[in-house]
């Protein structure tokens, strides 16, 4: 018997052998492709032993990393809490990071191929020389006054949105996220502590982790009726010209009857294009939708932006940024794919399958101001080194073309009418032309959802701000606050105070 | 007089303390920046434990060979160390210098480790001679097969634990059965084995040079093989599988000498694997679990995997790659990336720490205690003492190369525990069992020839063993 137990010696040696063979392969050969891997969480630890840079706007640190005396030699914080959380959003030690922390991360690390000199450098003097900083668009003043009215909304309701931007640049003036959420627990070093913050907020009613001005798709309501009136105006119809209205209207196969949200609106037979605009009359726009047809609808909300930014990000022009929920018009047919009137009535008053980002609203309001040219949003107007030297400055691109001048300018006509004489009067700014759209939609699930689309042109005649607002769950008067807010927040956004 | 050897194991068993000690100091030393002035006490508990047993053995087993107690000493030690290593990484950064010596996986490890060796002490004491043990065989085998079978026909949320059915859990409290099945087993086999010896070794067929057995004289090893195969599939675990049936094919063979042995139980081991491998992709069902594992062992790093099915393997692996040739040094490491450190993948966590130089000295030390139980058997005089030493040690060997070929990416991974190291009480106990088991049987062997005689006699009242081994025992040896 001792022959066989001596094989099963030989044989033990053998896997053995193999074991160390294999062990030789892990921690020898491949060791240096094991330790650097983007699955390796030990790399995100050395991370911290460089400084990483501030993310600031109007002057003041929204993100630093202040030194420590654990293991992790820096700890991200967040000065100013929830108003700036969803355009910083967080870095934590071993959860993933979003926001501007996320997208700009090997630059805010010193990772970046920018700031190779900086590394260079290090290795000749062994210092860790602190990554780079980043400068948003956020106008200080905006934002607050954007996520304090928000927040203080008259109907007391928790969910909403909001977005400034610049119409003739793209750049982010406000954006808020309601209800937001203090990102500093997410950062704690203590992991533990961490991943409990972050299991509580996921739990969280009313999802405070979501951008909902960016990713939350809503149906848009009576602000869809600018994407109509659009359409309207590239087929001939004029804001002079007589349209089909009264207080109901039956689309010819199916559906319910539309009606005005009051008997007061709209009753005659026929109303111009402008004054349907002013006071949103649900009939007269359901029949210019039903008159130009689905394909038509489908073309000028595509050219706005429905149905073609599920690539988009909003951060920096070059690179990557904040995701983007794609708005859509839906397929606008009946279940077979044929055409069906009574859907396209609906989908023209922004009900039915339509849906809109808050950041939609504000392009399409955006691309009115300036012109008809719509310009790509973004977040980071520069980048520096740390030694603040000027590394990367945004140089502001045309995204899309949606509309003539003519057309934009007969647009900007009948918005300017909505809030001098219409249901946008709350967004009036003195010393201010401003212009814009509200909307009520239905979500048969929850109380109806206010909407403000708008834009201010200053006394030379620039368009300084476009501005999209929406209360979740609101009832009668949503539409009312939101345009109030949007109001308050272009008066910001302008320079001209908060409140 | 021989030589026992005894003062010999006593040095190195306290130079592996030393080594243990040393390796607790620079833990503490790293991870809290200072050295407590406490850091010596587990250790020094730890030392108290090795040294009664050792005494134990100078007593009951004074001929047992000198490098095996040693040895398993310094893989505990480094594991119960190890453990509170973990327990630091665990622990919130102001709550480290606190932690209590007792506390966490670390302090039960230690009681672990106390329960195991009065097992040990237990098992030399009443089991003054291996053959008694042959007397019970039929028994054994039957508690051997209950053991393994239990957790697969309980229900999974009471055996099941991540994704595989390999446990008893009640409360909070939980057994790995298999870990003591295997001795009864291994006992069981080498019993009937002895016995069929002569029927097994028949020849009937030469064929390619090598002789083939009777055809009605396979039953035996078919009906292992479905079991092993029945426990892949019911309890999701290749490796156990593996064991069982590597182990049944291993005594088979060192009782016959007859290569064809292996050979049949190699074709048909792969041969199994094989067909559940396509089973799995095509049929799914219970064959599916295997499967999946097979294909996160060819790639790990494929597409979303590493977040998901392959995130134990490919942390695994990238804390090994991390800790390179010589480790980030005992404290050094991130343990808390590696899933399941304490338990699986405790080689893993202390690659990262002792690198590709300390992982093989570890595997020299199990390699070492495998080849002195091989050695136990080639010396000692009957043959149930021959198969039951040598299938336990090769069954630690083939636990070892599972394990450690599973967390570095060798074969598909499987749940077994690292003998010694990882945390738990079934693993601890069951293998000290198993080197209580080969220090007897070394003792046997070593005992110079006119001790042997007095042997049995030497614990009167002690049962005889049967009748049917004398034979066996007085065998020559080829």
């Amino acid at each position: 018997m001792n022959a066989p137990l001596r094989r099963a010696g030989i044989v033990i040696m053998v896997l053995f052998g193999l074991l160390f063979a294999n062990l030789n392969w892990v921690q020898a050969y491949k060791a240096d492709e094991y330790r650097t891997s983007g699955f390796n969480s030990r790399v995100q630890v050395a991370e911290y032993d460089r400084q990483r840079g501030v993310i600031e706007a109007g002057g003041e640190a929204l993100a630093e990393s202040v030194a420590t005396n654990d293991q992790l030699k820096y700890r991200r914080t967040y000065p100013l809490k929830q108003p700036y959380a969803h355009v910083i959003g967080y870095k934590p030690v071993n959860l993933g990071a979003t926001g501007i922390e996320r997208s700009e991360n090997d630059f805010l690390s010193g990772e970046s191929d920018k700031l190779f000199a900086d590394r260079v450098k290090d290795m000749f003097t062994d210092d860790d020389t602190g990554g780079g900083n980043v400068l948003l668009t956020l106008n200080r003043r905006a934002q607050e006054v954007a996520y304090e009215q928000l927040t203080k909304n008259n109907g007391g309701v928790d969910r909403g949105a909001a977005i400034a931007i610049d119409p003739r640049t793209g750049a982010v003036q406000a954006l808020v996220s309601m209800p937001s959420f203090d990102p500093n627990p997410l950062a704690d070093h203590a992991t533990k502590k961490a991943q409990a913050a972050y299991d509580e907020l996921l739990k969280a009613e009313n999802g405070p982790l979501k951008n909902r001005a960016l990713s939350e798709v809503l149906p848009p309501g009576s602000t869809f009726k600018i994407v109509m009136a659009a359409a309207a105006l590239e087929n001939g119809i004029t804001k002079e010209t007589s349209i089909p209205a009264g207080s109901t209207y039956t689309a010819p196969t199916s559906g319910a009857p539309i009606r005005n949200a009051a008997p007061s609106i709209c009753p005659e037979s026929q109303v111009t294009l402008a004054e349907a605009v002013r006071e949103s009359c649900n009939t007269g726009f359901a029949r210019l939708g039903v008159e130009l047809g689905a394909d038509k609808l489908k073309a000028t909300a595509a050219k706005f932006g429905f149905g073609q930014d599920a690539e988009l990000t909003v951060g920096n022009l070059t690179g990557g940024g904040l995701p983007v929920a794609a708005s859509e018009t839906g397929a606008i047919q009946g279940p077979d794919g044929q055409d069906d009137p009574g859907a396209l009535a609906q989908s023209s008053i922004g009900q039915r399958e339509v849906r809109m980002t808050p950041l939609q609203g504000a392009m399409i309001a955006a691309a009115v101001a300036n012109d008809g040219k719509q310009m790509q949003p973004y977040l980071v107007q520069r980048l520096l080194g740390p030694d603040r030297r000027q590394i990367d400055s945004a140089s502001p691109k045309v995204l899309r073309e949606p509309i003539t001048p003519q057309v934009a300018s007969d647009l900007r006509d009948m918005m300017k009418l909505v809030v001098e004489n219409g249901t946008g009067r709350n967004a009036a700014i003195n010393g201010f032309q401003v212009g814009g759209k509200t909307g009520t939609a239905q979500t048969g699930v929850t109380k109806n959802i206010g909407w403000f689309i708008g834009f201010a042109i200053d006394d030379k005649g620039q368009p300084v701000s476009a501005v999209c607002v929406v209360l979740e769950d609101y009832g009668d008067g949503g539409s009312a606050e939101a345009a109030r807010i949007a109001g308050r927040i272009m008066r910001a956004a302008a320079g001209r105070g908060g409140d | 007089m021989p030589r026992t050897h005894r003062n010999a194991e006593l040095a190195m068993l306290l130079f592996a303390m030393a080594l243990v000690a040393v390796y607790a100091a620079t833990v503490e030393a790293t991870v809290l920046e200072t050295l407590t002035p406490r850091f010596w006490v587990p250790t020094a508990l730890l030392t108290a434990l090795f040294v009664a047993l050792h005494m134990v053995v100078r007593f009951l087993a004074p001929y047992a060979d000198p490098v095996l107690l040693p040895a398993v000493a310094l893989l505990n030690g480094i594991g119960v160390a190890y453990l509170r290593r973990v327990d630091l990484a665990r622990a919130e950064p102001d709550e480290r210098i606190d932690l209590g010596l007792f506390s966490g996986v670390g302090g039960r490890q230690l009681a672990w480790t106390l329960l195991s060796l009065i097992l040990a002490g237990v098992l030399l004491a009443v089991i003054r001679d291996h053959r008694i043990v042959s007397r019970y065989a039929y028994t054994l085998g039957l508690i051997g097969i209950v053991l393994v079978m239990l957790p697969a026909v309980l229900p999974a949320s009471i055996s099941e634990v991540n994704g595989a059915k390999l446990w008893i859990r009640f409360g909070g409290f939980s057994i790995q059965p298999g870990e003591f099945a295997k001795l009864a087993l291994v006992s069981f086999f080498a019993y009937y084995l002895v016995r069929k010896r002569e029927v097994l070794s028949l020849a009937s067929k030469r064929f390619l040079g090598i002789d083939f057995p009777r055809g009605r004289d396979l039953g035996p090893i078919v009906a292992v093989w479905l079991f092993s195969l029945l426990v892949l599939v019911f309890e999701k675990d290749l490796g156990t599988a593996l064991l069982y049936f590597g182990l049944f094919i291993v005594t088979l063979y060192i009782a016959t000498e007859r290569s064809s042995w292996l050979i049949i139980g190699l074709l048909l081991f792969f041969g199994g694997v094989y067909l559940a491998y396509v089973l799995g992709a095509s049929v799914g069902g219970p064959f599916r679990n295997f499967y999946d594992r097979a294909q996160i062992w060819l790639n790990p790093f494929e597409g979303e995997r590493p977040f998901n099915e392959s995130y134990q393997l490919v942390q695994s692996l990238l804390g090994l790659g991390t800790g390179g040739l010589f480790g980030t040094g005992p404290g050094g490491g991130q343990p808390r990336f590696i899933p399941e450190v304490e338990d699986d993948f405790i080689f893993a966590g202390l690659g990262e720490e002792i690198g590709l130089f300390g992982l093989s000295a570890l595997l020299v030390i199990y390699f070492l205690v495998v080849s002195r139980g091989l050695r136990a058997a080639l010396a000692v005089r009957d043959s149930f003492g021959k198969l039951v030493a040598g299938g336990l040690a090769f069954t630690m060997g083939l636990q070892v190369f599972v394990i450690v070929g599973g967390v570095t990416g060798l074969i598909p991974l499987t749940g077994q525990t690292t003998p010694f190291l990882s945390a738990g009480g079934s693993s601890l106990m069951a293998n000290w069992l198993l080197i209580a088991m080969l220090l007897r049987i070394s003792d046997a062997a070593r005992r110079p020839a006119t001790g042997a005689a007095g042997g049995p006699a030497a614990a009167p009242g002690a049962k005889q063993p049967p009748a049917q081994l004398h034979g066996a025992a007085t065998e020559v040896i080829r």
